[in-house]
C-alpha cells in the first residue's frame, strides 16, 4: 500500500475525485493498486519477451540433437572469480544393471559460460558454452530442455492469444447481432450456444484434434488447433456481450441517437461496442489461461501440436510415463512455465476485472 | 429433445470427420498379409455389415434409431457390441465425478465461508493464493506429480482402480475396501480446479450478503457473530452455487476423461482416447454420446434442486 501512495500524484486523485480523469486513467489508476496484478503483468511482459527472442535467448537450438548427450540430468552453475560462471564437465558410466549411459560431472574440466555466444553458424546467444551446457538437462534425444521450452514458449503463449482473439471476433460479433437485433435470430444463436456448452470440453476438443489430417504442415495444425479451441469458448463470451448490449440499447443515449437518425452500424460501433471493451478484455485475459491449458493437455495427450513443432504440451508428453520420470525427474520441468503463466493471467484478469469499474467501490 | 438431437448430429459429424476409416486400414492390412487383392471380396463384406457404403445421412438414421433402441453398434478395434464394452467405464466415471462433486462442495464452502469471515486476514490472503494456483494447476500435471510422489513414498504405483490381485475379481467387501483405497487420489485431483473456483465464488457471495441490511438487524439483535453468519447470512449466500452445480459439470467430466488417462483408470476417457486414435467410430460417438447425455442429465437435476431449495424460482 505504500508504495502506491508513493507512486501515485496527490494531484491525480483530486482531479479524480473532481472528475477530471477519463476513464482510462482511472482504470490504470485503480489497476496499479491491485500489487498481484501488477506483478503478474511484468512476468507475462517478460515471458513473452523470452518467447519472441528465443532465438537471441536460447543457448541452443530447440532441434539440436545430441544421441551420445541423451538424458544429461540437469548441471549446476558454479561461479568463481577466475573463470566467472562456469558448469563442470560431463562423465559417462554405464549402469550395468539398466545398461543406459548415465553421466556424472567431471570435476576435472570446466566449461565457461560466455555471454553473447557466438556459436558455429555466428549467430548470438545470450548465453551459452562451447562445452556441454545443459542448465534443465536434457531429453532422450540430447536436446537442451531449457532452450526447447523458449521455443515451446512461443507455440504455448502465442496460442492462447490467438485462440482467445479469433473467440472475441467470434462471440462480440455473434454476441452483438444476439442481443441488438433480438426475435429468431437471438433465438438460433442462443440454441448454438447451449448446444456448445453442453459438451464436455476436453473430450469434444481430442475428438476435433483427432480430425485433424495426419498430412498438415507444423502451421497448419497450429492453426487448426486454435479454432478448434477457439469454436468451444467463444460462447460464453458472446453471452457476455448479448448481456451488455441488451442492457444498453434500451437506455436513453441509444434511443436519443436512433432519433437523431442514426444507422444501425453507427449505433452499434459507436455507442453500443465501446460500453463493451472493458468487459471484453477482462474475459479475454481471463479465457488465455483456459486456452494454454487445452493446448497443453491436447498436445499432452498427442492431439495437438505435433513435433518437429514443439510446445510445453509436447515437452510434457514425454513425460507422460511414471517410469521415465521416475528416471529423469527433469522432464516435469516445463510444467513450471505452465503454471506460472497461467496463474500470472488469472491474477492479471482479476486485477483487471476490479479495475475495469472505476466508478463501483 | 432438440438439444439431445444437435448433440447426436455433431458427434456424429464430429466422428465421421477423419479421413478414411478404420475399413481403410483393415485393407491395408490383408492386402500386406495375402499379397493380393483377393481379400478385398472380404473387405466389401465388411463394409456392406457396418454399412458404410451408404451415404452419411442413411447412416446416421441407421445409427440413431439404433441408438434410442440401445443398440450402440458395434466396435472395430474390439469386434464386440458397444454396448457391452462402455457400461462398467461409464459407470466408474460417475462414481469418479460424483465423488470429486461432493468432494469439491464438502471443501469448498467451509473454506469459503471462513476467507469471508476473516477477509483480508493473513489466512484469507493464504487461501485466496492457494485457490489462484488450485484454480491454475491443470488437473493431469497434479496427477502425475501425485503418482510420482505416492511412488516415491510407498513404493508401489497408484495405477488403476484396484491392485492386481483384486483386478477381474468378483465383488467382495475386500474388493470394494481395495476400491476406497485407490478412488481417493483421482476424486480430489478431479475435484481441486473445481473446489478452487468455487471457494471463491462462496467467499464473494457471502461478503456480498454480509453487506446486507438484515444480516446488521441480526446484529444489532444481539445474535451471535456465529448465528448470523451461519443461520442468516450462509444460507443465503449458498443458493446461487445450487445453480452452479450443473455449470461444474463439465469441468469435473472432462477432468475426469484426462485424469483417468493419466493414472490408467478403467473409466471413459482412456477408452476415448483410444478409440479416436483408432478411428473407432461407433465407440467414441458413443461415448461422446453418453457424456454429453450425463452433462443434460446433470443440467436438469441441478435445476430440479435449485427450485426445491429456492422456492421462490419458478419455471414456466
Amino acid at each position: 500500500m505504500n508504495k502506491t501512495q508513493s507512486t501515485t500524484d496527490p494531484s491525480i486523485e483530486t482531479a479524480a475525485e473532481i472528475g477530471q480523469l477519463s476513464y482510462r486513467q482511472l482504470i490504470w489508476q485503480r489497476f496499479q493498486k491491485n500489487r498481484m496484478g501488477v506483478i503478474s503483468g511484468a512476468v507475462l511482459i517478460l515471458f513473452y519477451a523470452l518467447a519472441i527472442g528465443a532465438d537471441f535467448f536460447a543457448p541452443y537450438h530447440y532441434n539440436e540433437i545430441n544421441m551420445r548427450l541423451r538424458h544429461v540430468p540437469p548441471q549446476r552453475l558454479h561461479f568463481s572469480f577466475k573463470d566467472g560462471f562456469y558448469v563442470y564437465g560431463l562423465k559417462s558410466v554405464r549402469n550395468p544393471e539398466s545398461l543406459e549411459l548415465e553421466f556424472t560431472r567431471d570435476m576435472t574440466q570446466r566449461h565457461p559460460v560466455e555471454f553473447f555466444f557466438k556459436d558455429t553458424d555466428g549467430k548470438r546467444h545470450f548465453f551459452s558454452s562451447a562445452g556441454p551446457m545443459f542448465l534443465l538437462g536434457t531429453d532422450r534425444m540430447g536436446r537442451d530442455l531449457l532452450s526447447r521450452i523458449m521455443y515451446g514458449a512461443r507455440v504455448s503463449m502465442t496460442l492462447g492469444l490467438v485462440g482467445v482473439f479469433l473467440s472475441i471476433i467470434l462471440g462480440s460479433v455473434l454476441g452483438t447481432i444476439s442481443g441488438y437485433w433480438g426475435g429468431w435470430v437471438d433465438n438460433l444463436i442462443q440454441r448454438v450456444i447451449e448446444i456448445l456448452s453442453a459438451f464436455p470440453d476436453i473430450p469434444l476438443w481430442m475428438a476435433l484434434g483427432a480430425a485433424l489430417p495426419p498430412g498438415w504442415s507444423s502451421i497448419q495444425i497450429y492453426f487448426g488447433i486454435t479454432v478448434i479451441l477457439s469454436i468451444i469458448r467463444w460462447g460464453g463470451l458472446a453471452r457476455q456481450v448479448r448481456g451488455k448490449v441488451l442492457a444498453y440499447r434500451e437506455s436513453d443515449f441509444v434511443m436519443a441517437a436512433r432519433a437523431a437518425g442514426a444507422g444501425h452500424w453507427h449505433i452499434i460501433t459507436k455507442h453500443l461496442m465501446p460500453g463493451c471493451y472493458s468487459h471484453i478484455i477482462v474475459i479475454a485475459t481471463l479465457a488465455i489461461p483456459g486456452m494454454i491449458l487445452g493446448e497443453t493437455a491436447l498436445s499432452f495427450l498427442g492431439l495437438g501440436i505435433r513435433p518437429p513443432m514443439t510446445s510445453w504440451g509436447v515437452l510434457l508428453e514425454e513425460a507422460q510415463r511414471v517410469t521415465v520420470l521416475l528416471h529423469y525427474p527433469w522432464l516435469i520441468f516445463p510444467a513450471v512455465p505452465v503454471l506460472v503463466v497461467v496463474i500470472a493471467f488469472n491474477f492479471l484478469g482479476d486485477a483487471l476485472r476490479d479495475a475495469a469499474d472505476p466508478y463501483s467501490d | 429433445m432438440p438439444t439431445l438431437l444437435a448433440i447426436s448430429i455433431i458427434s456424429f459429424i464430429i466422428i465421421q470427420l477423419p479421413q478414411g476409416d478404420y475399413l481403410d486400414r483393415e485393407i491395408q492390412r490383408l492386402e500386406e498379409e495375402f499379397g493380393d487383392s483377393s481379400s478385398l471380396a472380404q473387405v466389401e463384406e465388411l463394409r456392406e455389415r457396418y454399412g458404410l457404403n451408404e451415404p452419411l445421412w442413411k447412416r446416421y438414421l441407421i445409427w440413431i434409431s439404433g441408438f434410442v433402441r440401445g443398440n450402440f453398434g458395434e466396435s472395430f478395434e474390439y469386434k464386440r457390441e458397444v454396448n457391452e464394452l462402455i457400461w462398467d467405464r461409464i459407470a466408474f466415471t460417475l462414481l469418479i465425478s460424483i465423488g470429486s462433486l461432493i468432494f469439491t462442495y464438502v471443501v469448498a464452502i467451509p473454506l469459503g465461508i471462513y476467507s469471508a469471515t476473516h477477509q483480508y486476514q493473513w489466512s484469507d490472503h493464504f487461501l485466496t493464493f492457494l485457490s489462484f494456483v488450485g484454480m491454475s494447476i491443470p488437473a493431469f500435471l497434479l496427477a502425475l506429480s501425485l503418482m510420482v510422489f505416492a511412488f516415491d513414498i510407498f513404493g508401489v504405483p497408484l495405477f488403476g482402480l484396484f491392485s492386481a490381485y483384486y483386478e477381474g475379481a468378483p465383488w467382495t467387501w475386500g474388493k470394494l475396501n481395495d476400491l476406497i483405497k485407490h478412488l481417493w487420489i483421482p476424486v480430489i485431483v478431479v475435484g481441486i480446479n473445481g473446489t478452487a473456483s468455487l471457494m471463491r465464488i462462496m467467499r464473494g457471495n457471502l461478503l456480498d450478503v454480509l453487506g446486507q441490511p438484515f444480516v446488521q438487524t441480526a446484529r444489532a439483535k444481539g445474535l451471535k457473530e456465529t448465528v448470523v453468519v451461519a443461520k442468516h447470512a450462509v444460507r443465503i449466500a449458498i443458493n446461487p452455487l445450487i445453480s452452479i452445480l450443473g455449470m461444474s459439470l463439465p469441468g469435473i467430466l472432462s477432468g475426469s476423461a484426462i485424469v483417468s488417462i493419466v493414472l490408467g483408470l478403467p473409466t471413459v476417457g482412456p477408452i476415448l482416447l483410444n478409440s479416436l486414435l483408432n478411428e473407432d467410430i461407433y465407440l467414441a460417438g458413443t461415448l461422446i454420446m453418453m457424456l454429453s447425455l450425463l452433462l443434460v442429465i446433470g443440467n436438469l437435476l441441478a435445476d430440479i434442486a435449485l427450485a426445491w431449495v429456492d422456492p421462490r424460482i419458478r419455471y414456466e
